[in-house]
């Protein structure tokens, strides 16, 4: 589903911020992306989208790579969870943000108002249709963002921090809601305690480089790995409880 | 903070306006679009001594408010700010045009006066028309009613996401201002040595959002075209309406109704 082969990527201004990055995800995986802060997990997120222009390797989503004249196709597969809400939704209401790319991918009113009605029933958020965004809170408006992804039906679907700043009921509703999508998933995220949730797999990037990619329950109880890359054991996991 | 959640709000009750029910809210957009504009350049072309006849225009905003349901102290609320700015246009008139015009009883009116009130109830009508038109009309079938006069897309486009980003940017404001205030306590606005920083914040902060906001439309399927709001169809009753509006605009514009009504009286 996503390949990235042997990517390095650097910005304009600076050193590089990856460094030879390969890894293969398969439909349905769900897949953890941790490391420190500015290890290079939204900038892993960009360059899948073409955010970002990727210079050195090559990334393949559903088989097509991503360059400039396949954005479309690429952008159709992925649904993209965005780290700050307020950046993602623009329109007035709940509704009419959700109702926005179903619409743009050619879907009429009746066929999208169907779509955008079975997601907020699934996310349990049918009281928050028609309300505005700028008069929701702000665990509110991160579910809202969600949904006015999966109104998309993506195929893959991309999340950065989808659990920060959320209260521990939120947070609680954010990641059964992430277990209950059976598309392929990849999270990124200091929430130890969610990866170990939500994922199979992990893969950790430290200093721009992959340096472990395994199962969760692996990666997430080593600590020595973890606190060499400048992370702790999840709290769940750390005895202290 | 709170002024500026005032504007939001009131951002949002022209939306909710927009969004009731009535014969002129359910009317084509475009039917609306072209009876605003020929009322607007027909008040505007009378002649500025043609008061009488000028007077006449005033049915068809009542008209509309009755037809709309939309209640005139609301118009009037709305418009608070501009419409002394409009009113105040003409009111050097008086002092320039002391020609004696016409005398009531004992008193004469000078070619001044008349003007100044012509002038006035220029702009208020125009004023009401276009707000009548905007509380009835929501932005998306405006829009979609300007695409099908072929205005370029991109201009459309620009006045939506304009519309749509005025909130954000208020957004902004506010959260910046709220930290402000919170560590000037006591201080009424922003001081003015702070305002160079505050606007350069601003500026920035409104082009990063605008890009995130601008990816995550590209990332949802937007190609530059808005899908426009389902636009109600184009009714024979409304075409009627239309003609009767132009038929009456254009007869109080070429006859002073009022007058032929006093003669016909006399
Ligand atoms: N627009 C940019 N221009 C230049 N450098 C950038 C830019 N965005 C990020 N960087 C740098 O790239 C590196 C990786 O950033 P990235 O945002 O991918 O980190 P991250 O893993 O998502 O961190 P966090 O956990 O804090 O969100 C950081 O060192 C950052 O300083
Ligand atoms: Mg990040």
């Amino acid at each position: 589903m996503i390949t990235f082969d042997n990517v390095s990527f650097s910005y304009e201004s600076g050193a590089p911020v990856l460094r030879g990055v390969s890894f293969h995800i398969a439909p349905g995986e769900a897949v953890g992306l941790i490391g420190a802060n500015g290890a290079g997990k939204s900038t892993i997120m960009k360059l899948l989208l073409g955010l970002l222009p990727c210079t050195e390797g090559e990334i393949l989503v559903d088989g097509v790579r991503v360059e400039k004249k396949t954005l479309p196709q690429i952008r159709r597969t992925l649904g993209f969870v965005l780290q700050d809400s307020d950046s993602q939704m623009f329109m007035p209401t709940v509704y009419e943000d959700m109702m926005f790319a179903p619409r743009n991918y050619g879907l009429s009113k009746e066929e999208a108002e169907q779509k955008v009605d079975a997601v907020l029933a699934q996310l349990g958020l049918t009281e928050l249709k028609h309300r505005h965004n700028h008069k929701i809170s702000g665990g509110e408006k991160r579910m809202a963002a969600i949904a006015t992804i999966l109104a998309m039906e993506p195929k893959a679907i991309l999340m950065d921090e989808p659990s920060i700043a959320l209260d521990p009921c939120n947070r609680r509703t954010v990641i059964n809601a992430i277990n209950g999508m059976r598309m392929t998933k990849l999270i990124a995220s200091h929430d130890l305690d969610m990866i170990l949730d939500t994922c199979s797999r992990v893969l950790l990037l430290s200093g721009g480089q992959l340096v472990a990619d395994g199962s969760a329950d692996e990666i997430l109880r080593d600590k020595a790995l973890l606190e060499a890359n400048r992370m702790e054991l999840p709290f769940c996991l750390s005895g202290r409880h | 903070m709170d002024k500026i959640n005032h504007a939001l709000d009131e951002f949002r009750e022209m939306d909710a306006l927009a969004a009731q029910d009535s014969p002129i809210h359910r009317m084509h957009p475009l039917v609306k679009l072209l009876i605003t504009l020929a009322y607007i350049l027909c008040v505007v072309s009378f002649h500025k001594y043609q008061l009488s006849a000028l007077a006449v225009m005033v049915l068809f905003p009542i008209l509309m408010f009755q037809l709309s349901g939309i209640p005139v102290r609301t118009c009037f609320y709305k418009l608070r700010i501009v419409l002394p700015l409009v009113c105040a246009v003409g009111l050097l008139n008086p002092f320039y045009d002391r020609a004696p015009l016409l005398q009531l009883g004992n008193i004469t009116v000078s070619g001044g006066v008349v003007s100044m009130i012509t002038l006035m109830l220029k702009g208020v009508f125009a004023l009401m028309a276009s707000f009548l038109l905007i509380a009835t009309t929501p932005m998306d079938s405006l829009c979609a009613a300007l695409r099908k006069l072929h205005v370029p897309s991109l201009l459309v486009t620009l006045l939506l996401l304009t519309y749509r980003y005025v909130t954000v940017m208020l957004r902004e404001v506010s959260v910046m201002s709220d930290a402000y205030h919170l560590r000037a306590p006591g201080q009424k606005g922003i001081h003015i040595s702070a305002w160079g920083s505050f606007l350069g914040q601003l500026l920035l902060r409104s082009m990063d959002r605008a890009e995130d906001l601008y990816e995550s439309m590209q990332l949802r399927g937007f190609r530059g075209e808005f899908y426009y709001a389902e636009v109600p169809k184009c009714t024979a009753g409304a075409v009627a309406f239309a003609l009767g509006c132009s038929a009456f605009f254009a007869a109080a514009r070429c006859w002073d109704l009022p007058q032929l009504l006093g003669n016909l009286i006399t």
